[in-house]
């Protein structure tokens, strides 16, 4: 038997029972998405061309393979927790609502699976 | 029974205030970038499955209605990014005092705007393959 009081226990778990989670992990993959997406706006901007074999050989870079990777998980986790809120807030449904969550979380899991596929496949230089 | 109404209300609130229409933009540009980032992985996937791929693609990546939807994208992204920024200071409990938000929203605004016009302007000079 637990001493604590009812609200001792419930206190910061919030009413889906895991408190400030998903919340947390937003702000976390905005902190890490500020650099990563300045990074990538600007190597993809001061690029001399954006020409097949330029874009192919900047990509087969042991960093901008790796930081490309980053972004692409990172990105779409962001994006799956903002895209879930916004889903959340609008879509009142209760099956819809279910609904789009589902197919929003199932495209954001193979839209990070694609994105790091392509990137290792041109860091590994199977195209050309 | 008359449906309830539920959160968030944004109907009830006055748009004007700059507090109210600067957090929605954040989410508009938001969702805009989830768009943009299907674009992107596209355009990875085109490149990864080699030159000839890459070429087919370049016909929609290429088109003008891409680069005005790349213009978005980057607009998209540099108010998200400040105004993301000015939501992490929020979230330390800085600048939440009536005049300093009012203040940090023209801020945010101004600031998305110059970030804009230079990403464009270096975005859209001279280069082969765009």
């Amino acid at each position: 038997m637990s001493l604590q009081t009812p609200l001792g226990r419930v206190r910061g778990l919030g009413s889906a029972g895991n408190g400030v989670h998903h919340w947390w992990v937003q702000r976390l993959t905005s902190l890490a998405l500020v650099p990563l997406a300045v990074w990538l706006l600007v190597s993809l901007l001061s690029l001399p061309a954006l020409d097949f074999v330029t874009l192919v050989s900047w990509m087969a870079g042991t960093w901008t393979a790796s930081l490309l990777t980053l972004f692409v998980l990172i990105a779409c986790w962001h994006s799956s927790l903002g895209i879930q809120v916004i889903l959340e807030d609008y879509v009142h449904e209760a099956g819809l609502k279910t609904l789009s969550l589902v197919l929003s979380g199932f495209i954001h899991a193979v839209l990070a699976a694609v994105g790091v596929f392509a990137v290792l496949r041109i860091a590994f230089g199977s195209p050309l | 029974m008359r449906a309830r109404p539920l959160s968030p209300h944004w109907t009830i609130y006055r748009m004007s205030r700059y507090s109210m229409a600067s957090s929605l933009a954040n989410r508009l540009t938001g969702a805009a970038l989830s768009a943009g980032l299907l674009l992107f992985i596209y355009w990875l996937t085109a490149l990864a499955r080699g030159a000839r791929a890459y070429a087919r693609a370049q016909e929609l990546l290429g088109s003008g209605l891409a680069k005005f939807i790349y213009l978005a994208v980057i607009a998209a992204f540099c108010y998200h990014l400040i105004a993301g920024i000015r939501h992490l200071i929020w979230d330390t409990g800085h600048g939440l005092e009536k005049a300093q938000s009012q203040r940090s929203a023209w801020l945010v605004i101004g600031a998305a705007l110059v970030l804009t016009v230079l990403c464009a302007l270096w975005a859209f000079r001279a280069r082969e393959g765009l």
